[in-house]
């Protein structure tokens, strides 16, 4: 500022000729305005800022818009804003309700009953006696806890301690409320019985030490440590099947249990005993909502508000007892179902209702042609259905687990779009009225998705396009014709894998016939790291991994990479070998009798959903950091191996100080090496070769319900743990620095636009995981005209069109290009467009910088 | 066939013609436009560019060079252009990239190569490949071949021209192209040479040329306040533009933006003396709806 007004000042001065100086003085200005150069003796030991940069699909975006013109905040009519807010503003807070009633429900019961009954009448007692809740405004009804946001603990899983309590109270992020008197009652009623008892401990208590070392130095992480399998989806069967319906098939597999011949029948008929009462358990929940219902009518002053509680309690009468009847039916039904799955146990990544869209459409399109049910009504019914969603936050978590998944989210993704059973599109009015509802809600839950297969129309990628360019994260995208493919692979019939699609992230499954478990994320940089110190964690000192070799022996780079594999397979079957175990603990002492209900074939087997009961039974391992480990092999290939830039010793000696005095090192690193992502065949190549090996170490290795292991290409957040517990790695990241996302490239590093980074990641053969991850960064001024629109449903359909099995665009937002300005190389890859113009947002210098970060503030959408 | 100087590829180009493209830049232009956002092209000669912002001050290029040309100061490294002779050898020991060379020597094969691995993409989103600089037909020994082979690989071809070069070259390139951006700068010949150092007369007896051949021409005037946003060069850029043969043209109005001076900064050179600005945004809708109700199809923006 002063500069510019010294400049002006200058220029009026009398005397002056403006042409004659103006160029002069301009460059004198200039050079009073900068900063002084930064001498490489200034930069080195300097430590790094920003050690995560901003690529949180969920948390950026332009679309917080201030002074919005409804009065209680975005919704489409006074109801859905009034429930939107109260459930945005509500603050997680937790429940110790269920708590008490398992505790006091097993202190009576247990050892009286086989595991599966136990579990089953104990969810029937909570049920029977849980606090229930019916908000004003609402259409939809029930909640787990007794309030928005209120969440119960599952100590038979894992048992909170006071102190877990205390820190969950009061620490700054993803806090959870809870008064003190819930603690001390939970000290003297819940946690004395649980000590000794709980899953956590069955597991903990027996995992051997060298899984223990791996484990704690942030090789993996263990998802069933401390919360359920998860990963349920829903096909369409409880759309045409009541609670009774599914009762009178297990009366029929009970009546057929052969005693004599089969020596599992036992174990069956208690199983199925089991689903029977759960069954009674949701109902008996529904008919309380009911009669709730009804006494509320009873004392209701507003006449519009009395039928309205009148119509809950109809629709409660009959969802889920019987198949719902009408659109609104169908949202209780599910609703119902979605609560007793994540009330009867507490299932990481809760539960999803799978092709919503298409489970919907029917209703939808048979009730507007009746005229019964307005586009109106049916959106508000969704809007109301997505607020609930929202409602459930996720149970807190403890230890290593709480460090990688620290968030409310719960995951739970509706699928949108895509194709049907039979093959033909699945895009109806529903889906349009979905992205509606998405659009205008901005909620963190539920997830969506949207499948884009060949038979999509473009109106409808079209419309999701322009969902996508509000900033929301969300929707990410989906390739129906890779992810079908993907599964017919893993060995699904054609017919479920297109009634299959993704759960919680990237993950696909085949919907209300498989259990596909994540077993926890594999951080393959640190296996790298570990090969580089011939198994010893440099953080620690401590051997956790395989002794490969001295580093400093390896003469070529494929005896480097040879040493590489053997580590990596010594780390995946530490993994698995507990994932097994952890299996096993569940199966025996946490069924899951409700969920099994819904999932075929657990009926007709007779067996638990986690016992094999489902038609398929997947193990998944989520493989993260492609892109740190590939461009940390590209770099040791190309200067040390191959051209010879510099030695091994020199490279290691920097990775050990952590590039301290070696910025010079360090820069040629980042500026002057093959990285993935950017179509370079030198870099891609170790990518591919990378993938092959994580396929051999961990494709097809056997689990225990006599199906096999296989792996997916996510992180979610977890790259950010995983970057947490890794020192420098010799692509130039420093240490502590979040790892690559999914398959994305590491951060920043793709700088060939967005066509190379699809062409790169379609290199690899995506079929043979169970889903991949690509997150992409856009500027709002990539997507400012319709036709930028199409050209980016061109990019997603070239995507899809080579393999890609998933993409999700961030938009990027101011805050974000402020971001960039601080942390320059995290954000090669922003791409700035104008007519004829084109630069990368780095290469910019700070006053285009700015005006390209005022425009982008006016061009938010 | 020698290699021929192009100075960038972009891909993902979603404004030089339809579709998702890869757009080649050659280096060189016959114009001097003070408004060139692309400043780096002008020159047929290789240049150095150097961004202050990316040095580390490690002195990697003070010591490779032998003609001593680079000098680290507090402002950066400053490089002698009387001593320099632009050997490139300090842009290859850079370890940042804060200096670079602004070209690459690449033949006919090596610029197919690339514009080949966005044919997918190019076909999803029915785009293509478009060539711009600089001045695309001062290439034309490259030009051409590219043009066809681009025709035989199926590629839609886009020349972004300011279309000034001899008739025949401009027709040759016509029959091997499928739409052209033509730059109309300023319709009256002397102040079109005092802004682009050239005058307008062969650039319009081309366009015409190119109308009456039946070419795809997508007319494209850069608005800049003061130099051409008045309304007499309007009115006359729209009588021609409406009295061109063939079918009506598509005209995109392109509102300056000083996007340049960062690049000049990166050449050493200094930005054009007279400040440019944009017209207004209601003076763009006046010269918007003045080419309409001449019956023009025009759009802000490409």
């Amino acid at each position: 500022m002063l500069t510019d007004r010294l400049l002006r000042f200058i220029l009026l001065l009398p005397g002056l000729d403006p042409q004659g100086c103006q160029t002069s003085l301009i460059a004198f200005v200039e050079r009073l305005r900068r900063p002084k150069l930064q001498t490489i003796k200034e930069i080195n030991g300097r430590v790094e800022q920003n050690l995560t940069p901003e690529r949180q699909a969920t948390t950026e975006g332009n679309f917080y818009n201030e002074g919005t013109p409804d009065a209680f905040g975005p919704g489409m009519n006074t109801r859905i804003q009034l429930l939107r807010k109260l459930s945005f503003e509500a603050e997680p807070s937790l429940s110790i309700e269920r708590a008490l009633h398992q505790t006091a429900f097993y202190k009576e019961n247990y050892g009286k009953h086989s595991v599966p009954v136990l579990r089953a009448l104990a969810f029937l007692d909570h049920c029977q006696k849980k606090t229930l809740y019916l908000g004003d405004h609402e259409l939809i009804v029930g909640e787990r806890g007794p309030a928005p946001k209120v969440v119960p603990t599952f100590p038979e899983l894992t048992c909170h301690s006071v102190e877990d309590f205390h820190v969950l109270n009061t620490r700054e992020q993803q806090r959870y409320t809870i008064r003190q008197q819930d603690i001390d009652r939970y000290e003297k009623e819940v946690i004395p019985y649980w000590e000794g008892r709980t899953q956590r401990e069955r597991i903990f208590n027996h995992v051997p030490d060298t899984w223990r070392l791996a484990y704690e130095a942030g090789l993996f992480t263990e998802f069933m440590e401390q919360r359920a399998p998860g990963h349920t989806v829903l096909d369409g069967k409880i759309y045409s099947k009541g609670m009774l319906d599914f009762k009178k098939d297990i009366q029929d597999h009970l009546d057929s249990l052969d005693y004599l011949n089969d020596s599992g029948a036992t174990d069956k008929a208690e199983e199925l005993k089991a689903m029977d009462i759960s069954c009674d358990a949701v109902i008996l929940f529904a008919e309380r909502h009911a009669d709730l219902a009804e006494k509320m009518a009873k004392h209701e002053q507003d006449s519009q508000r009395k039928l309205e509680l009148l119509k809950i309690a109809e629709v409660c009468r009959h969802v889920p007892a019987h198949p719902p009847r009408t659109f609104r039916e169908a949202l209780q039904m599910y609703w119902f179902v979605h609560l007793g799955t994540i009330t009867e146990l507490n299932g990481w990544d809760a539960m999803n209702p799978g092709h919503f869209d298409q489970h919907l459409a029917p209703f939808y399109i048979r009730e507007s042609a009746e005229g019964s049910l307005t586009r109106e009504e049916a959106k508000e019914l969704l809007c109301c259905s997505w607020i609930k969603i929202n409602n459930q936050t996720a149970p807190p978590k403890v230890g290593i687990t709480a460090k990688e998944s620290g968030t409310y989210n719960d995951f739970t993704n509706i699928n949108i779009g895509g194709l049907k059973k039979d093959g033909s599109d699945g895009v109806s009015e529903v889906s349009y009225i979905m992205l509606e509802v998405i659009e205008e809600l901005h909620l963190l839950q539920p997830g969506t998705s949207v499948h884009i297969s060949q038979k999509t129309p473009n109106k409808f990628l079209n419309a999701a396009t322009r969902v996508i360019r509000q900033g929301h994260g969300y929707p990410s995208v989906f390739n129906p014709e890779t992810y079908i493919m993907e599964m017919v692979r893993m060995g699904k019939s054609l017919e479920d894998a297109r009634e299959g699609g993704c759960s919680g992230c990237i993950e696909v499954g085949a919907f209300g016939k498989e259990a596909f478990l994540l077993t926890g994320y594999l951080n393959v940089p640190k296996i790298l790291e570990l090969t580089l110190n011939n198994g010893i964690d440099p953080r620690t000192g401590k051997k956790v991994g395989l002794e490969t070799g001295d580093p400093l022996s390896f003469t070529v780079y494929e005896d480097l990479y040879q040493a590489f594999v053997k580590q990596l397979n010594y780390i995946v079957d530490q993994k698995i070998r507990v994932s097994n175990y952890i299996d096993t603990m569940f199966a025996k002492y946490a069924p899951a009798p409700f969920l099994s209900v819904v999932i075929d074939d657990c009926i007709a087997k007779g067996r638990d959903y986690y016992n094999g009961g489902p038609r398929y039974n997947t193990n998944y391992i989520q493989c993260t950091g492609l892109g740190t480990v590939t461009d940390s092999l590209s770099t040791l290939k190309k200067h040390v191996f191959d051209d010879k830039n510099f030695s091994l010793e020199t490279l290691l000696g920097a990775v050990a100080n952590n590039f301290i005095n070696d910025e010079k090192l360090r820069q040629t690193i980042i500026n002057r090496t093959p990285f993935f992502g950017n179509d370079d065949d030198s870099a891609d190549d170790i990518a591919r070769q990378v993938y092959e090996d994580l396929l051999r170490a961990i494709d097809g290795k056997p689990n225990t319900k006599g199906e096999v292991f296989h792996l997916n290409m996510l992180s979610t957040t977890c790259h950010i743990y995983f970057g947490k517990v890794l020192g420098a790695t010799p692509n130039g990241r420093v240490a502590g620095k979040s790892i690559s996302d999914g398959t994305s490239p590491s951060h920043g590093c793709d700088v060939n636009g967005p066509s190379a980074v699809i062409r790169s990641l379609a290199k690899l053969d995506q079929t043979r995981s169970g889903g991949t991850l690509l997150n992409q960064r856009f500027l709002p001024s990539l997507l400012k005209r319709e036709e930028d629109l199409v050209r980016l449903g061109s990019l997603i359909r070239s995507y899809f069109s080579m393999g890609g099995h998933h993409i999700q665009f961030n938009i990027v937002d101011t805050a974000t290009l402020r971001a960039a300005q601080n942390n320059p190389e995290d954000y090669k890859d922003l791409l700035v467009r104008m007519a004829g113009y084109s630069d990368y947002f780095n290469d910019m210098n700070a006053d285009l910088q700015q005006e390209v970060i005022d425009r982008t503030e006016n061009e938010s959408f | 066939m020698n290699p021929s100087l192009i100075f960038d590829f972009k891909r993902y180009a979603i404004n030089d013609g339809p579709g998702i493209r890869i757009t080649v830049f050659f280096k060189g232009c016959p114009l001097s436009c003070v408004w060139c956002h692309n400043p780096e092209s002008h020159s047929t000669q290789p240049q150095k560019m150097y961004s202050r912002e990316k040095c580390i001050g490690c002195e990697d290029c003070v010591t490779v060079c032998a003609q001593d040309a680079c000098t680290l100061t507090p402002d950066g490294i400053v490089t002698n252009p009387e001593a320099c002779i632009l050997c490139g050898k300090c842009a290859d020991v850079c370890p940042t990239k804060a200096t670079e060379m602004s070209e690459k020597l690449m033949s006919v094969e090596e610029v197919m190569r690339e514009i080949k691995k966005e044919f997918l993409v190019m076909d999803q989103s029915g785009g293509g490949v478009t060539f711009s600089g600089g001045e695309p037909l001062m290439h034309t020994e490259l030009l051409i071949p590219l043009l066809d082979a681009c025709g035989e690989a199926g590629i839609h071809r886009c020349v972004d021209t300011s279309g000034f070069s001899s008739p025949k070259l401009m027709l040759e390139v016509a029959s091997r192209t499928d739409l052209f951006l033509y730059d109309l700068k300023l319709m009256d010949s002397e102040r079109h040479k005092t802004y682009t150092g050239v005058p307008n007369e062969q650039i319009l007896e081309n366009l015409y040329l190119l109308a009456e051949t039946g070419a795809e021409i997508n007319i494209r005037i850069p608005l800049i306040a003061g130099v051409n946003d008045d309304n007499y060069n309007i009115e006359q850029s729209a009588i021609y533009i409406a009295s061109l043969p063939g079918d009506p043209k598509d005209i995109s109005l392109l509102p300056y933006h000083n996007m340049a001076a960062n690049k000049l900064e990166k050449l050493g050179q200094v930005s054009c003396p007279e400040p440019l600005d944009k017209p207004s945004d209601l003076r763009t809708e006046e010269l918007l709806s003045l080419f309409k109700t001449h019956g023009l199809n025009a759009r802000i923006g490409a």
